[in-house]
């Protein structure tokens, strides 16, 4: 393999080989510390625009398998690794990591010491690097000071859905209607509301709060994506809308433009929440539970409508994680309960989102 | 909530199953007890422990681990709570003990962190299965069958093939795998011949399916975490503790991931635990390596193995393997705490409540005693026979296996080793034994498929893979000459030096300066539970090849303790001990303490006990590494003290002397000066000190010569070789050809030692000297006559036969030999005390001298209050004894008596055989103190499995030589109203005495019942059997009678000496005293 270079904004640069397509990929790095869950991450559309950088050193060891893609298409703009596994090994593996990237056209590099990578995006924050295989570090550099800025761009218009369509695993016997506007979501996240009775209408992020009323949907819930949450006045608003007409659910970026519409900030974090691992705790119940997250933005609770209150907060940091109302059927979270990858302790959050629906229906709210 | 006082049982000896993982938990928990404000209540026989320290817990019992002493100390501390699960399966076993005898209610004490309930749940079979048919989870098919009809019924229903357990036999004896109905029917008819109640488990054989753990954690408020998975290499059939293991798991996807991680979280709820709790799973495999039945569209199917409701081995290495103190989480948690609510003392701004997020690889492997025993059986299975493991960190599963093989100190032995019968093999020994690993390698490097060595072992493809990664390395290595790219790139594939040396045909030397011209330096990186994500506060590191180095050089004056690598039989936790007392020591005395391990298991590689920790093997290219990295750009190098990591430290003082890096303590030449025979003899000679008469041979001519001048009989050994490997004693001429050849091999070339065997008794001392002055805290007697390996025996303190005249002159020559080999720090001397003759001074030898810590150091500290090793390092440092306050001499004695006592593990290990010798064997200790001798004797031999049973029935097969001294023993046994069985020579002799006693006929007679019989029938409770010799038929009869008293789990004595000392004690077997170390101490 030709070999590649990682430069950062920063200047530093790290010394690899090409894994993937050789070219050039940039974005904004970011690190997840997953142990499992590769190919899922990479099909993750928050990640649009970034460059994912996975801390656990080998990556690639039980192969890829089309059936845990959490969308159509590898999301970040490239991956960096410690090591690519050549050989892979499971029941269920269909090919390489190599090869999936290669066939995507995906750039990759592998072979840099992704800890320190790590250690300079947890000191520094965030920052826009390059992938490279054809160009000096000097050249590689100039180009990423000269990029345009990650919270700058829209990055929800390039992974929502260009068509309204309908989730096909719903089956005949759905109880519930379920209209969801996607801002980049992840396929669990319907398959979690299907298998809970949910017939889901997946909307475009551009679609007003009547499209999807339209539906006459049971449920709406507001998806997870990628990119800053201020970027999205629109939806915002439309959300606000949709606040009181029927119950919502809002996951990670569905949850910070819920927040939004609340009257709550939204702030970028230094160096995101990515991974399995993070404790959230439930501060109604006290329980606390391991999360899945992705997210470089969180809520800022100051200015929260008074009939909201901050449902769930990070351990690690005291962060926002969710957010519910008194009297209204509203819960957000913004973690992963869909999780893939990560742990399923909270798929209970969809168990009370279509609890929520049955209650409402059943005229009980 | 919170409970004002709390009972800690520990885990007792350490034996096979059951290491020094137990006095890490141990520690940890008495620790957190502190922190909480708990008063802690320590009790374990086991006295090599940290645990057992006066300062760890607040109320310290070093007693045996029985129901009635336990009662007798719950009686005497009432405390309010019992925390079972740290003490490993014995701690669990005596707290449900405690519980159905009334006692915990009786004193109203509570069990904390596991219910009883579900210590029932989780160790009965049938409950078991209830509770996992109630979660919805697999569990194994499995029926209990009483006959063959019964047993065919069953695998039908199954399907073949099935594994056949027979109830109540051990190691699974009787019983095996039925791959048809042929085999079934053969297999059943023996299993359930084998068992005494005819009962055999029919279980679905799993065998080839992957073998995944998980470490979880619960706490009383219901939050459930999982610390840690792991995937071991050998699938299932090989007992996790005899597997290689990974961390994480290498071959689960995501989902695989999260789906047993979800099963461990509904068993551990289910189950109630508050605290940890270990989950073994069976995971299907790649079809093209065991076909099962079911859809790969599905999820894949596992089935649950077994659930451990406690702390346990597997607890050990995940806590060492993320950081993550999971004794002291599961301590707090019982004392009350949710997980939230208790900070993550690694990252010190986090709680807890998280999972850990690894960003390297861990490999452990299980470190076998089959260097010692190799007439024992090597291959692994159901039954666990490692006594210890090491644990490997590093970027990548080959660079962290390279590096674990390291770790073993099994003869400098690489991935490269191939034994030497293999080379003209046709087939290599691929089933699963502690060589399985080297004949993969080997396989592979013969070109054999990975796929049809993943179909014959069960090994995943991505393992042989990774095996291929490596080979491919040393044939570049072998093919090109080296450059930096490829060096560069086998050292991150954790080539070490001197890999790279034997295939690039270069010296290690070499290699190492070539690392050096072209900057191929390892870096360090930091352990720390969260892949970076956090800045960590905690100093452990690992080496790895790699741009970024995190262990950056401190200021401030530090030293390197070399610690003591996997626990083997000859080398145990009291290395350990000594090594952790070493780092506090040295952070007394207001140094950086650095410490370098292999081993997960101990209290020296947990985070807080050094002010740096490097996880890295043990050797020569490891520790300069270190030492050049702790160097930084000071002028200085950190000096290194060696003394107290057991051999695998000492050995390494030559080669850092080589090196021009400092040693404190003894230097290389006063270790020298003991180790080298005639350096010795010589300096004996000099200070006038006797040594019994003997000599360095190389031919066997000369051999018998030697043997002849000194007069039979004679103790050969090799020279240069550990623990007293292929050591003996030799009767007579005939014995001597024989063994001479056998020792001759061993020796590899090197000298063969032949002294004469002096038969009195032996002592030993552990000496502290500063320079000056010298300290022996205290003499100890061995109960075995010499001939036994010091390990082996009893050891009294006070010593109880000798007389101020003989002490003295002990304390002389001591004083003597310390001061004249320049030895700074500790001593150990071993002395042979002949019977005195009439109007004659003491005739006292010296036998062996060692200038390091022993394994008696931590007994001796306790007994006597001297803090040895604390003492020794300032020593080292240079400050003198008189300033710390202690005069030199024999330190007086205090009003009490110890006795450290042997434990082995001899029923784990087939084919072994039991009867004491020069070389050693046991696996563990135990003490027994009290103020008197009668006292001490009956708690010694009550907490190392060797108390006699009232009015038992005992056979006897003394050896001619020993018969005359056995008559006293024979007459104080019948007057103790016991049953006497004997072999055919020795019930003629106590006929003749006029003692009833029925006689027995030896195996090769061909009668029954024979000798092995009435063992195994429990005919006899008690086995005394002394042997002739090595090469006598006789020795073959008493192998197997000593065999079926260790598979019996029954007293068996191969000394007279133990045997009489166990005798006197009946009379006064429960007249003991209860008391703290502390209070026996202060007298």
């Amino acid at each position: 393999m030709p070999e590649a270079l990682l430069v950062l904004a920063d200047g530093s640069v790290f010394t690899g080989r090409s894994c993937g397509m050789e070219g050039r990929a940039d974005g904004e790095v970011v690190f997840n510390t997953s142990m499992t869950g590769y190919q899922e991450m990479l099909t993750d559309p928050s990640y649009a625009g970034q460059l994912l950088t996975l801390t656990y050193p080998m990556i690639g060891n039980y192969g890829v398998d089309a059936a845990v893609e959490e969308s159509a298409c590898i999301q970040p703009a490239g991956l960096i690794v410690r090591e690519a596994a050549s050989f892979a090994s499971h029941p269920r593996s269909q090919g390489t990591l190599h090869s999936y990237l290669q066939a995507r056209g995906v750039v990759g590099i592998e072979g840099v010491d992704t800890r320190a990578v790590t250690r300079r995006i947890r000191r520094h924050g965030v920052m826009p690097g390059t992938i490279t295989t054809s160009e000096s570090a000097s050249e590689a550099l100039s180009r990423v000071r000269a990029l345009p800025g990650y919270d700058d761009v829209n990055w929800v218009s390039t992974v929502t859905t260009d068509v309204v369509y309908d989730w096909d695993s719903s089956g005949p016997d759905a109880r519930f209607r379920v209209a969801l506007l996607d801002g980049g979501v992840k396929r669990n996240i319907m398959r979690s509301l299907a298998a809970r009775g949910c017939a889901i209408r997946v909307f475009p992020a551009e679609s007003r709060a009547h499209d999807l009323l339209a539906f006459s949907p049971d449920g709406i819930v507001l998806s997870p994506g990628p990119g800053d949450p201020r970027l999205l006045e629109t939806m915002v608003a439309e959300t606000r809308l949709l606040i009181g007409r029927v119950p919502l659910l809002g996951i990670c970026l569905g949850h910070q433009m819920a927040a939004r519409a609340l009257g709550a900030g939204t702030f970028k974090l230094p160096f995101g929440h990515r991974g399995g691992n993070h404790p959230v705790k439930d501060t109604v119940t006290g329980q606390v539970t391991i999360t899945a997250q992705n997210h470089g933005y969180a809520v800022d609770p100051a200015g929260l409508d008074p009939g909201a209150y901050v449902s769930h907060i990070n351990l690690n940091d005291q962060t926002v994680e969710g957010i519910a109302m008194r009297g209204e059927p509203l819960l957000t979270i913004q973690y992963h309960s869909e999780a893939c990858p990560g742990p399923l302790d909270n798929t209970v959050i969809f168990d009370r989102f279509v609890g929520l629906l049955a209650e409402v229906r059943g005229g009980v709210l | 909530m919170k409970p004002a006082s709390v009972l800690i049982i520990g885990s007792g000896p350490i034996v096979i199953g059951q290491a020094a993982e137990f006095d890490y938990a141990g520690t940890q928990a008495c620790k957190a007890m502190r922190e909480e404000g708990v008063r802690s209540i320590l009790v374990n026989s086991n006295p090599a422990t940290i645990m057992t320290d006066l300062d760890v817990a607040d109320r310290v019992y070093i007693e045996p681990l029985t129901v009635p002493v336990l009662e007798r100390i719950i009686a005497r501390e009432r405390p309010e709570g019992l925390l079972p699960t740290l003490g490993g399966q014995t701690g669990l076993n005596l707290a449900v003990d405690l519980a159905n005898a009334g006692v915990l209610e009786k004193y109203g004490v509570r069990l904390l962190g596991t219910p009883l309930e579900t210590i029932r749940r989780a160790e009965d079979r049938e409950l078991f299965r209830d509770m996992l048919a109630s979660l919805g989870e697999p569990v194994l098919e499995s029926e209990i069958c009483h006959t063959l009809a019964e047993c065919e019924e069953a695998a039908h229903q199954i399907g073949l093939p099935v594994v056949i357990r027979p109830a109540y036999t051990l190691g699974g004896t009787g019983g095996g795998m039925a791959f048809t109905w042929e085999q079934l029917r053969a297999v059943a008819i023996s299993g359930l011949a084998a068992s005494p109640i005819t009962q055999v488990l029919v279980e679905k054989n799993l065998l080839g399916w992957k073998e995944v753990e998980y470490e979880v954690m619960r706490d009383g408020a219901g939050n459930c975490i999982t610390i840690c998975n792991m995937e071991n290499l050998d699938p299932m059939g090989v007992h996790t503790g005899d597997s290689i293991v990974v961390a994480p798991s290498q071959t689960l996807s995501d989902k695989d991931y999260q789906m047993l991680r979800s099963a461990s979280l509904r068993i551990i709820t289910e189950l109630g635990i508050e605290g940890g709790c270990n989950v073994q799973f069976a995971l299907a495999p790649r079809k093209d390596v065991r076909d099962w039945k079911g859809d790969l569209d599905e999820p894949l199917p596992y089935h649950v193995i077994e659930v451990n409701p406690r702390v346990s081995r597997s607890s050990a290495l995940a806590s060492k393997a993320t950081g993550y103190p999971i004794a002291r989480v599961a301590a707090k948690i019982a004392c009350g705490k949710t997980l939230g609510q208790i900070p993550n003392a690694v990252t010190q701004r986090t709680t807890a409540a998280f999972e850990p997020a690894l960003d390297y690889c861990v490999v452990k492997i299980p470190r076998w005693p089959f260097d010692k025993f190799h007439l024992g059986d090597r291959s692994l299975g159901t039954q666990m026979k490692a006594t210890g493991e090491v644990m490997a960190i590093e970027r990548t599963f080959e660079a962290a296996l390279n590096k674990a093989v390291r770790s073993l100190e099994v003869g400098g032995r690489s991935l490269l080793w191939e034994r030497r019968e293999w080379r003209t093999a046709t087939e290599l020994p691929l089933h699963a034994s502690d060589e399985r690993l080297w004949a993969l390698v080997a396989a592979l490097r013969r070109g054999q498929d990975a796929m049809e060595l993943s179909r014959i072992t069960g090994v995943d493809p991505w393992f042989l893979d990774r095996l291929g990664t490596i080979v491919a390395m040393e044939k570049r290595l072998l093919n090109e000459s080296l450059h930096p790219e490829l060096l560069h790139a086998a050292k991150r594939l954790g080539f070490s030096d001197e890999m790279v040396a034997q295939v690039a045909d270069r010296l290690p030397e070499q290699i190492r300066s070539l690392r050096h011209e072209w900057n191929i330096r390892p870096v360090y990186k930091m352990v720390d539970t969260c892949a970076a994500e956090f800045d960590a506060a905690t100093p452990y590191f690992y080496s790895t090849y790699e741009s970024e180095n995190e262990a950056t050089a401190v200021d401030g004056a530090g030293a390197v303790v070399i610690g003591s690598g996997p626990i083997r039989i000859g080398q145990g936790i009291e290395f350990d001990y000594a090594s952790v007392h070493a780092a506090w020591a040295l952070q007394r005395a207001g140094l950086r303490s650095i410490m370098a391990n292999s081993n997960p298991e101990t209290v020296s590689t947990d985070f807080d006990t050094s002010d740096r920790l490097y996880f890295e093997p043990l050797d020569e290219e490891a520790m300069r590494d270190i030492i050049e990295n702790e160097q930084g750009n000071e002028a200085e190098p950190p000096a290194s003290i060696v003394q107290f990591g057991g051999q695998t430290a000492i050995n390494l003082a030559e080669p850092l002397r080589r090196s021009s890096l400092p040693i404190i303590g003894s230097s290389a030449e006063a270790i020298d000066t003991a180790e080298d025979r005639r350096l010795f003899e010589r300096f004996l000679q000099e200070l006038g000190i006797p040594q019994p008469p003997g000599a360095a041979v190389t031919s066997l001519e000369e051999g018998m010569k030697t043997a002849q001048n000194i007069g039979y009989p004679v103790l050969v050994r090799p020279s240069y070789v550990l623990g007293g490997r292929a050591m003996e004693i030799v009767q007579n001429a005939s014995e001597m050809v024989g063994f001479l050849a056998q020792a001759a091999e061993a020796a590899q070339g090197k000298p063969i030692l032949i002294d004469k065997f002096l038969e009195g008794s032996e002592v030993e001392v552990d000496a502290i000297c500063d320079g000056e002055t010298v300290l022996i805290p205290g003499i100890m007697e061995h109960i075995e006559r010499a001939g036994v390996h010091s390990g082996d025996s009893m050891a009294v303190y006070p010593p109880v036969h000798l007389d101020a005249e003989e002490k003295e002159t002990i304390r002389d020559y001591t004083e003597r030999i310390v001061l004249g080999m320049g030895a700074i720090g500790l001593t150990n001397i071993q002395y042979v005390v002949l019977p005195r003759l009439p109007g004659e001074g003491p005739a006292i030898y010296v036998l062996e001298v060692n200038p390091r810590a022993s394994r008696t150091v931590p007994f001796l500290s306790k007994v006597t209050g001297v803090p040895m090793v604390q003492l020794a390092v300032n020593a080292m440092l240079g400050r003198k004894l008189r300033d710390q306050g202690y005069p030199g001499g024999l330190w007086p004695e205090r009003g009490l008596v110890a006795i450290k006592a042997p434990v082995f593990s001899m029923s784990k290990l087939v084919g072994v055989d039991t009867h004491l010798g020069p070389e050693m064997k046991s696996t563990g200790e135990v003490m027994g103190i009290d103020r008197t001798l009668s006292g001490a004797l009956a708690k010694a031999l009550l907490a190392s499995d060797l108390a006699l049973k009232p009015r038992a029935a005992v056979l006897l097969s003394i050896s001619d030589r020993t018969k005359a001294s056995a008559l006293p023993l024979i007459h104080k046994l019948a007057g103790a109203g016991y049953t006497l069985y004997a072999t055919e020579g020795t019930s003629k002799m106590i006929e003749a005495l006029g003692i009833p006693v029925t006689p027995v006929t030896k195996i090769l007679s061909g009668g029954h019942p024979n000798v092995v019989d009435v063992v195994m029938d429990g005919t006899v409770q008690c086995v005394i059997n002394t042997t002739e010799g090595r090469f006598t038929g006789s020795l073959r009869d008493g192998f197997h009678i000593r065999r079926a008293a260790a598979e019996r789990r029954i007293p068996c004595f191969t000394s007279l000496d133990t045997a009489a000392a166990a005798i006197e004690a009946l009379g006064n077997a429960s007249e003991y005293e209860i008391a703290t170390l502390a209070e026996y101490v202060a007298g």
